[in-house]
């Protein structure tokens, strides 16, 4: 009998106590948030829009067949009702959900898929993101523009899309969730031409209501978002043009709510520090690396002892300080929200006696002379100076190269130009939060050509191997193994250190008092700076 | 008279021609590539190569820049790389911020510069004539960012009279046109005090107040007529100046004006908008430089050719 009422006393406390509010969708519906930026939007046009700025803005008037779970890199079904993939990895066939509406009123259907990613994949589109298809069947012949439709993607019905790829790849499902495989409707993209980055039509969650070129953008809910309990907001406001000190000492007196730019570096770290904004800043992890890049093909990088050397001489406590702690230090190519990510590795200490004495092993007791190059934006001189200090006390003697960002870029997609390179201003973000997207671009074999961005040219051809074999586990029960391969293999490369991973940048999202949310909304790591569709205010 | 405008006229076309061709070689000899930056990450070298013919880029320069010239006859600015906008649009829909700025600053420039320089050239040599120029001295070197910060620091965010930024009506006007008439008023205080001083020295200013002229009327009726011609051929570069180079107090304030887009333009080398903008502002040279040509006669009538 007693043990019955503990039972009931216990269930009533814990009905109380629940987050019901987060089962049923969080937070009212209404109001609208005012987010400043510094630079114009230059396009919303999903297959044209590719900096951190306009691609979250895409992704709240767009939808495309995958999607991330809010605040997560765990992939989700969005205009996709269901999916299937074939034994071979080679067949996905995607149901539609019914009765999604672009924002003109048309019903979305199977056609428009094949006709969006096929307008991204053609040239004349102009498209950063056509390279990512490849592996779409035909894809080629679109390239070469000897066609303009994809032999790979088949819509049997209004209902159905089937792709077939020319081989297997696990990162398939991300690049369907990728902003330039989002849905545009055919006749909006006709009518508008070349300006149709400047009326976008989609099927997301807010629809564009004005736009005051160079002043502001204006947005409004989409009411028949196939989503009913989002978006939460009734409008979304960005004021464009907008100086970061300026838009916090609005934000300080409550006519902004988001600092689409984030905290200003000069108020940093007075701001972080002042207890009056603890609640009001959220920080969270960026899918980024900063690293220098040691060319594993000119001397004397090509021995791993000397890279090594490098890794343990470069003091990245101290370059964090530099960036006022803005970020964590590591130890691997792979940021630690990065699926794959492995919180057991310890990396390369900082410990420049034992990197001497692995100089004197490679050949070089009195270190060498060499070149790091670095881009002219502060603080990415400070750093690189920083790392010249530690540098010379194992008596390496490095000239710092302090360039443009193009200059930087092309001698790193040289063979034979650049020794070594610190990354800062130009590294690598992840397109989308799968592993695959840190290896073969800048790591892997593929990307140590001319113009590539493997800077390293560090090319090995076991890990290669590797490589291929978990971006061929596309069966979804793989899932789990194939990340764990891709830790493996990043470990493995930290064997031959073509790289020292100096830090993960850290974001700060700052908000107004009103704006609430999961903390994990404010710092999505898909959506940068906010999931507008998931946060909601309070007055 | 015709004859006079009609030569100005023609030799500001050869003007404007050259600047374009000076503006057509620096952006084919930025160290970067713009169809890199257009093609992302993940193109391929065929995909850099596609995009580089289809905006014509891969054709010889003399080519590339007589064909310019072509669409420019034609009214047609070409589009955007980075924007895909037609690039006149973009300049039209900032021009009535560029616009009103221009008015606001050279308001407060006149506002401030002219009668501080009168002031400091009638008592020349005393403390008033320095404390004036040493006022000067500091509004030209004030960097625009420190001053505009300031400005908006006490009086929009302290005192809340103004607001803090943004585009709209006179009180969003205000401030950013001070700051911009801090720094002109003191190049304008400073012409007008020397070109005054000459003046003052001039043998009818002698006789005028040998005829027993009040200081007052001497200054300002018989002195400040001649005086103020180099002033107002400086307001004619001003007009030009304006029209491109006011990035500074644009992007503290918020200012949607042309300055922004230039400056947005030139970090993405968006070639075709770098051209239209420039284009715009040496026109916008060529004709301030014209009306005060035009003007200044008015003032004068030694100007007056006949």
């Amino acid at each position: 009998m007693q043990r019955n009422w503990i039972v009931l006393v216990l269930l009533v406390g814990f009905i109380m106590t629940w987050p019901w509010s987060a089962v049923a969708g969080e937070g009212k519906k209404g109001g609208t948030i005012t987010i400043t930026y510094k630079d114009d939007v230059v396009t919303l046009d999903p297959a044209i829009g590719y900096d951190w700025q306009n691609w979250s803005m895409i992704k709240s008037l767009f939808s495309g067949l995958m999607d991330y779970e809010p605040g997560t890199t765990a992939l989700t079904p969005d205009l996709a009702e269901s999916y299937s993939v074939s034994d071979d990895g080679l067949i996905y066939t995607f149901k539609l959900r019914s009765g999604v509406k672009f924002h003109n009123g048309r019903e979305l259907v199977a056609s428009d898929v094949k006709y969006s990613i096929e307008r991204t994949v053609n040239p004349e589109t102009q498209s950063p993101g056509q390279g990512f298809y490849n592996m779409i069947k035909g894809f080629d012949d679109v390239v070469a523009g000897k066609t303009e439709r994809l032999e790979g993607i088949e819509t049997s019905d209004e209902q159905t899309v089937v792709f077939e790829l020319s081989r297997p790849d696990a990162t398939f499902l991300h690049l369907l969730a990728l902003n330039f495989a989002f849905i545009v409707p055919k006749e909006e993209v006709e009518k508008w031409g070349a300006d149709f980055g400047k009326h976008p039509v989609g099927s997301g969650a807010f629809k564009l209501k004005e736009w005051k070129l160079g002043q502001s953008i204006e947005w409004v809910r989409n009411p028949d978002y196939h989503f009913p309990d989002r978006p939460k907001l009734d409008g979304v406001i960005f004021e464009i043009g907008q100086e970061p000190t300026v838009a916090l000492m609005r934000l300080q007196r409550g006519e902004v709510d988001i600092l689409g730019d984030g905290i200003p570096p000069a108020r940093f770290v007075q701001i972080k520090n002042d207890p009056k904004y603890k609640d009001q800043i959220v920080e969270g992890g960026q899918l980024h690396t900063g690293y220098v890049t040691m060319n594993v093909r000119m001397e004397p990088f090509d021995d791993a002892r000397v890279r090594k050397a490098v890794n343990m001489a470069i003091n990245k406590d101290r370059v964090v300080k530099i960036i006022n702690n803005r970020a964590v230090v590591a130890n691997q190519p792979l940021p630690p929200a990065m699926p794959g990510y492995d919180p057991d590795y310890e990396g390369y200490p900082y410990d420049p006696e034992q990197a001497k004495d692995l100089l004197a092993e490679a050949g070089y007791p009195d270190g060498f002379e060499t070149e790091l190059w670095t881009m002219n934006v502060d603080p990415n001189p400070r750093i690189a100076q920083s790392m010249q200090q530690n540098l010379a006390a194992i008596g390496i003697k490095a000239d710092i190269l302090n360039q443009s960002q193009g200059p930087v870029i092309a001698a790193g997609g040289e063979p034979d130009q650049a020794p070594m390179i610190w990354s800062g201003g130009m590294a690598w973000i992840a397109d989308y939060p799968d592993p695959s997207n840190f290896y073969g671009p800048i790591l892997g074999c593929g990307g140590a050509v001319k113009g590539g961005w493997n800077w390293a040219w560090y090319c090995n051809e076991e890990i290669e191997k590797m490589a291929t074999k978990a971006d061929s586990m596309s069966d979804p029960a793989q899932a789990e193994k194939r990340i764990d391969l891709w830790r493996e293999i990043f470990i493995k490369i930290m064997d031959d250190a073509p790289w020292a991973p100096i830090f993960n940048e850290q974001r700060f999202t700052m908000h107004s008092p009103r704006v609430k949310g999961k903390p994990s909304y404010f710092v999505d790591p898909v959506h940068i700076p906010i999931n507008y569709e998931n946060i909601y205010v309070e007055d | 008279m015709f004859l006079f405008l009609a030569k100005r006229f023609g030799a500001s076309g050869l003007i404007v021609i050259g600047i374009t061709f000076i503006t057509f070689l620096l952006s084919y000899f930025i160290p970067a590539d713009p169809v890199r930056m257009l093609a992302g990450r993940s193109a391929t070298q065929e995909t850099v190569e596609s995009i580089r013919h289809q905006l014509g880029l891969d054709q010889p320069l003399p080519v590339q820049y007589l064909k310019y010239l072509g669409r420019l006859v034609q009214g047609d600015l070409g589009r955007s790389y980075k924007q895909k906008t037609q690039v006149a649009e973009l300049i039209a829909s900032r021009m009535p911020a560029t616009l009103k700025l221009l008015v606001g600053a050279i308001f407060f420039e006149v506002l401030f510069g002219i009668p501080a320089g009168i002031f400091a050239a009638s008592r020349r040599g005393r403390k008033a004539d320095n404390l004036a120029m040493i006022a000067s001295f500091v509004g030209v070197s004030a960097p625009q960012f420190v001053v505009g910060l300031l400005l908006l620091w006490v009086f929009a965010y302290k005192m809340a009279l103004y607001p803090l930024g943004g585009y709209g009506g006179l009180s969003h006007l205000i401030l950013p046109a001070v700051t911009l008439g801090i720094t002109g008023g003191g190049w304008y205080s400073r012409m007008m005090r020397s070109s005054m001083v000459d003046v003052l020295q001039q043998d009818y200013i002698r006789t005028a107040r040998a005829k027993g002229v009040r200081e007052s009327a001497v200054v300002l009726v018989h002195g400040l007529r001649n005086a103020v011609l180099p002033v107002i051929a400086m307001i004619g570069m001003d007009i030009g100046f304006f029209m491109s180079w006011t990035v500074v107090v644009e992007s503290v304030y918020g200012w949607p004006g042309i300055g922004q887009l230039t400056w947005q333009s030139i970090q993405v080398i968006d070639t075709p908008v770098i051209m239209g903008v420039t284009l715009v502002a040496a026109l916008a040279i060529v004709i301030g430089n014209f009306m005060a040509d035009l003007i200044m006669p008015l003032i004068d009538p030694r100007l007056r050719v006949r």
